[in-house]
């Protein structure tokens, strides 16, 4: 991968007040602001209908927006349609020619970009042998398997050398073992060659795994952005925190706040902990399953309901005054019965405030 | 490295349509040419100085047809954005106003402008007498109008319209047109034929005392007197619908549901509509049932019963649409009853419901909309079917019979044969409005083409029984029915004369052989070679119209698609007489002036046909994945290069089916061609009509067997060439294989 004649024209994407109507009424992205920075892996990450893949189809050129602007490196390119935008994109499908042969597929665009035909071909073969599908050049799509085939949508997509490079749910084809290697591939091409990639997926984990920022839309609307650490360890509201990852809500009351340092009750239970600008009053606490304590010495009292063993873990589910709460531990040798009653606590770096309700 | 086109001052498909426009207005002659166009006879007959041969430009110079003047403005107009950029506002206002002024002026002219001098008396009092006149548009004007069309598209998009593709605004522009002249014109001008009085004024009073004439009303039957054509249609159409419906149904079921070994011979059959002209099986059915038939001599000796012309009327005219239109309701119905998930029926048998009870409760209910579709499909074309019913009609009017003698009968009452049209038009229409509303909501088609590992039970046995001696007894027929086409061909005279002779295809087909080479000596070569020439000439325009309404129908969203859609479709639901009819009444006179031509039969084939055209492209088009098209504009290429370079080869299969079946359709069509043809351009089924009506009916057998045949051969080649399974299915597209 070192010498390659593919090189990068990364540019930053900045979305200023992006809306897309369908219809008279239906909205699908609702005034999003939005920056890329160049070379950067950014994903969108969301439940199905939160308006990821329009905002994808937005920079592709492929949806126009129904107002604000769309900014590609320095050029407004919110009225181009997507032939003459200089981005490429790799389709949840591939959507590979069928009737072409691979090296006919990669070299497509090339042939509209105005580079000579022998031209074209050297450059379609490095982008496959970038993606290390050298000598594959004459076979038609349908005689690959579906890894290959991925890799030559990602092939065609690179040579062109976009300014931004699109992914649309590209592992979502791909059987479950083939998905961790693809996805690693992607980040080494993109960190190697710098490019600026927008990457759309509805899976959490490997929005987390790829990202160097993670976008997670709700209704249309962009609902945190930030790093992978920062939005598992520090979600925004109660959406966020359970989408990514599993989390616990826990209502709970703010009795005061020092400086950034906040004093909570559940219960009878004090805990201190971050107060991210809140104040006194009824609040929530999100907590991951296994950043729970069971068997503390503080914490608030509660009953285990059911425990299940699978495998490397215990999964326990446990009655709190407040509701049900789910529990993961790591220690399988002694799993506890249902119906004991235990105090439960919170591990260091646990629990994170959000605004209650 | 991409240059983005709004920017560029060059603009190659401008140029071209400015250029084709002056091509137009200096070059080419603006009015049509009475001996063809393509002879070139005008080049060296006085082109381009005399006037019936000049291009506009020479017209005015030379002080004539001063009104074609102010088109060359609009022309000179585009000259000066040339060299602006796409994005600038002026570009598109210039272009929009040059071209919208340019084609409606064109178009204000044609009609103001006749024969006479002006058409209407206003247009007279206002500018006084004209002292001049025009004929039809010929190919210079066409061009003209075409290029101030494609200029105006070019505005639209540039204005920003479907993100300014000028390719997709230019073929929906262009479709809009051509549609609206050649099926929205003379429909409506038909409809304004049906309220000219005699004297050539315009009376609601004449449509209503043709409307309400007792021929078309009346309920006569009732008591023993004759019923009006509009009762006789309605009720034959519901009655044929009905018993297609069951028949196809009972053949769909032998194939899917029983352990019936000749599936593949049962499905052959579907391919008989459409290599059969509409009147060959009456012909059969008078060879078995007419007066001298054998089957009618044969009970007339054994039982010495005195034959009778009871095949003449209803009974005749029924069983004729029943055996032609069965396959078509079967077609419709194997899908319908493939189409319902086995799975739905195997969960049905776990509930512990026997077969027939599954049958009843779940398969029969989830075909119900396919039956109703076939139903509608069987009312549509018996309503609109013209050569069984003027073969074995008798006293039994139909509509459709009657507007052609209404038309070429001694009566020669134009505007009763408007006023019948618009009833035929109206049954045809609701029935195809009623398929579209109620049933395009209503698909319960539950198999996905994902992995529904079941299978289709057997039918229950007090189905099959019965099914099986339906399909059973109707198959036989059939095949009796297609003997009797190809013997009857090689006897003499038929119930006369029954030695067998090849006399009637030597007189149709002689070919001798002298010193001038090859001579088509036989009486039917004339119309054979006219058909095949304009079948030939028609199909590929066809297969294109067809296919870019199916492209714009599935890849493009635009306003007033749905309309859009409705109108291209429409010329589904309107019947061949119903399209001959409105064709010599709209395109009798300037400014499009066709009758006679073999222009007219192109386009009427075109227009017929282009349904099957639409359907075919939409059918394969929806099989292929929207993100092929979609990565092929994000990789640079435009939706014009798309189309050719992804889709197109997508669809070859697709494109010969559309070829090869508006070939054969134009072939077999009768109802329309009846009203065009001309002593220059006579049509082999035409041409059979004629001999059935003078009684000779061993050469229009003969004829129609050769007919029959040619279309087999045809058809067969495109089996051959695309393959029994790829027609208009693909499955393995869209990158679908995970596992490698």
């Amino acid at each position: 991968m070192a010498e390659t004649r593919i090189k990068s024209k990364a540019a930053p994407v900045s979305f200023q007040g992006v809306s897309k109507v369908f219809g008279k009424d239906v909205v699908a992205v609702d005034k999003i602001d939005l920056e890329v920075e160049a070379g950067k892996l950014v994903t969108l990450l969301g439940p199905s209908g939160c308006g990821k893949t329009t905002t994808l189809r937005m920079i592709a050129g492929l949806e126009m927006a129904s107002s604000g602007r769309i900014l590609i490196g320095d050029k407004d390119v919110t009225r181009l349609p997507a032939t003459d935008r200089d981005v490429s994109m790799v389709f949840q499908s591939y959507a590979l020619f069928p009737h072409m042969t691979v090296l006919e597929n990669v070299s497509y665009g090339l042939d509209f970009s105005g580079f000579p035909k022998s031209e074209a071909r050297d450059r379609a073969r490095a982008g496959l042998d970038l993606v290390g599908l050298k000598g594959y050049d004459d076979r038609l799509p349908s005689e690959l398997s579906g890894g290959q085939q991925q890799r030559v949508a990602v092939a065609r997509a690179l040579v062109l050398e976009p300014q931004v490079l699109l992914f649309d749910e590209p592992l979502s084809n791909l059987d479950a073992k083939l998905r961790r290697q693809v996805r690693e591939d992607i980040r080494a091409i993109q960190q190697d060659l710098g490019l600026t990639v927008v990457y759309v997926t509805h899976d959490q984990e490997e929005a987390l795994a790829v990202s160097d920022e993670i976008v997670v839309m709700r209704n249309a609307a962009i609902a945190q952005i930030g790093a992978p650490r920062e939005l598992y360890d520090a979600p925004v509201d109660r959406f966020v925190a359970d989408f990514i990852g599993e989390a616990n809500i826990i209502p709970c009351e703010i009795v005061s706040v020092e400086g950034d340092v906040a004093e909570i009750a559940i219960e009878d239970y004090r805990y201190r902990l971050a107060s991210r600008g809140m104040s006194p009053g009824p609040a929530a606490l999100a907590v991951r399953p296994s950043r729970l304590e069971i068997g503390t010495a503080h914490g608030f009292a509660a009953q285990i309901k059911k425990a299940t063993y699978v495998g490397v873990r215990m999964e326990y589910t446990v009655e709190a005054p407040f509701g049900e709460i789910f529990v993961v531990q790591d220690d399988v040798q002694n799993p506890l019965e249902p119906g004991l009653d235990v105090r439960l606590g919170f591990a260091s770096a646990g629990p994170v405030l959000i605004p209650g309700g | 490295m991409r240059k983005a086109a709004s920017e560029t001052t060059a603009h190659p498909i401008l140029i071209y349509w400015i250029i084709a426009g002056w091509v137009g207005y200096f070059i080419l002659p603006w009015y049509g040419i009475e001996d063809g166009f393509f002879r070139f006879e005008w080049l060296i007959d006085g082109w381009p100085l005399d006037d019936e041969y000049a291009p506009a430009a020479f017209l005015i110079a030379q002080g004539e047809k001063l009104w074609l003047a102010p088109l060359l403005p609009a022309l000179v107009a585009p000259l000066f954005v040339l060299r602006k950029r796409k994005i600038d506002p002026s570009y598109s206002r210039v272009l929009i106003l040059s071209g919208a002024f340019g084609f409606a002026y064109l178009i204000a002219q044609g009609f103001g402008i006749g024969i006479r001098g002006f058409s209407y008396e206003w247009l007279t009092a206002l500018f006084g007498d004209l002292g001049d006149r025009q004929f039809g548009m010929g190919y210079g004007a066409m061009l003209v109008a075409s290029s101030f069309l494609f200029l105006f598209t070019q505005g639209i998009a540039a204005r920003g319209a479907i993100n300014g593709d000028v390719f997709v605004v230019s073929a929906i522009g262009g479709v809009i047109v051509i549609v609206a002249t050649f099926v929205f014109f003379p429909i409506a001008k038909m409809l304004i034929f049906a309220f000219i009085t005699e004297d050539g004024g315009y009376s609601v009073g004449v449509f209503f005392s043709k409307f309400f004439d007792d021929r078309l009303w009346g309920l006569g039957c009732l008591w023993g007197a004759r019923c009006g054509a509009a009762w006789n249609s309605l009720f034959l159409a519901v009655l044929v619908g009905f018993l297609t419906t069951v028949l196809g149904l009972a053949f769909a079921l032998v194939v899917t549901r029983s352990g019936f070994r000749a599936k593949r011979v049962v499905r052959a059959l579907t391919v008989l509509p459409i290599i059969t002209p509409p009147f060959v099986i009456g012909l059969a059915l008078i060879l078995l049932f007419g007066l001298s038939g054998s089957v009618t001599q044969f009970v007339a000796e054994t039982v010495g019963v005195q034959p009778t012309r009871w095949l003449y009327g209803l009974p005749g005219v029924l069983i004729a649409q029943t055996l032609a239109f069965t396959p078509i309701a079967f077609l419709v119905l194997i899908g319908v009853v493939e189409g319902v998930s086995p799975s739905m029926e195997e969960a049905a048998q776990t509930l512990r419901a026997n077969r027939w009870q599954t049958f009843r409760t779940v398969s029969l209910p989830l075909m119900r909309p396919g039956l109703a579709n076939a139903f509608l499909l069987g009312f549509i074309e018996s309503m609109a079917d013209f050569g069984n019913p003027l073969v074995l009609g008798g006293n039994f009017d139909v509509l459709s019979t009657e507007i052609f003698f209404a038309i070429v009968g001694a009566q020669y009452d134009q505007g009763r044969a408007a006023v019948l049209a618009m009833v035929l038009l109206f049954f045809t229409l609701s029935a195809f409005y009623l398929q579209r509303a109620w049933l395009g909501k209503k698909s319960y088609t539950t198999v996905t083409g994902k992995g529904d590992a079941g299978v289709h039970p057997l039918m229950p046995k007090r189905l099959a029984i019965p099914v099986f001696l339906v399909a059973g007894v109707w198959g036989a027929f059939t095949i009796i029915v297609y003997g009797m086409i190809v013997y009857g061909s090689f006897v003499e005279l038929w119930g006369v004369n029954d030695s067998l002779t090849f006399k009637h295809y030597v007189t149709a087909f002689a070919v001798s052989v002298n010193e001038n080479g090859i001579h088509w000596r036989g009486s039917a070569w004339d119309s054979f070679w006219t058909t095949i020439y304009i079948a030939a000439a028609a199909a590929p325009l066809t297969a294109a119209v067809g296919l870019v309404t199916a492209y714009l129908l599935t890849r493009q969203s635009f306003a007033g698609k749905n309309a859009f859609e409705f109108g291209t479709m429409l010329s589904f639901a309107i019947p061949g007489t119903v399209i001959g009819v409105s064709y010599i009444l709209a395109f009798n006179v300037p400014p499009i002036e066709l009758t006679g031509t073999g222009i007219i039969l192109v386009v009427s084939f075109i227009f017929r046909n282009m349904p099957v055209g639409v359907r075919a492209g939409i059918a394969s088009m929806s099989q292929l994945d929207k993100s092929l098209d979609e990565s092929s504009l994000t990789l640079g290429a435009n939706s014009w290069q798309t189309f050719r370079r992804v889709i197109l080869p997508l669809l070859r299969p697709a494109i010969l089916a559309a070829l090869v079946f508006s070939f054969v359709r134009a072939m077999t069509a009768i109802s329309a061609v009846i009203f065009l043809v001309s002593a220059r351009y006579d049509m082999a089924t035409s041409y059979i009509i004629g001999r059935v009506e003078n009684n000779d009916y061993g050469l229009a057998i003969a004829y129609s067997t050769t007919l029959i045949f040619v279309m087999l051969a045809v058809v067969g080649m495109l089996q051959i060439i695309v393959g029994r399974t790829q027609i208009g299915r693909r499955t393995q597209f869209g990158g679908g294989g995970t596992n490698g």
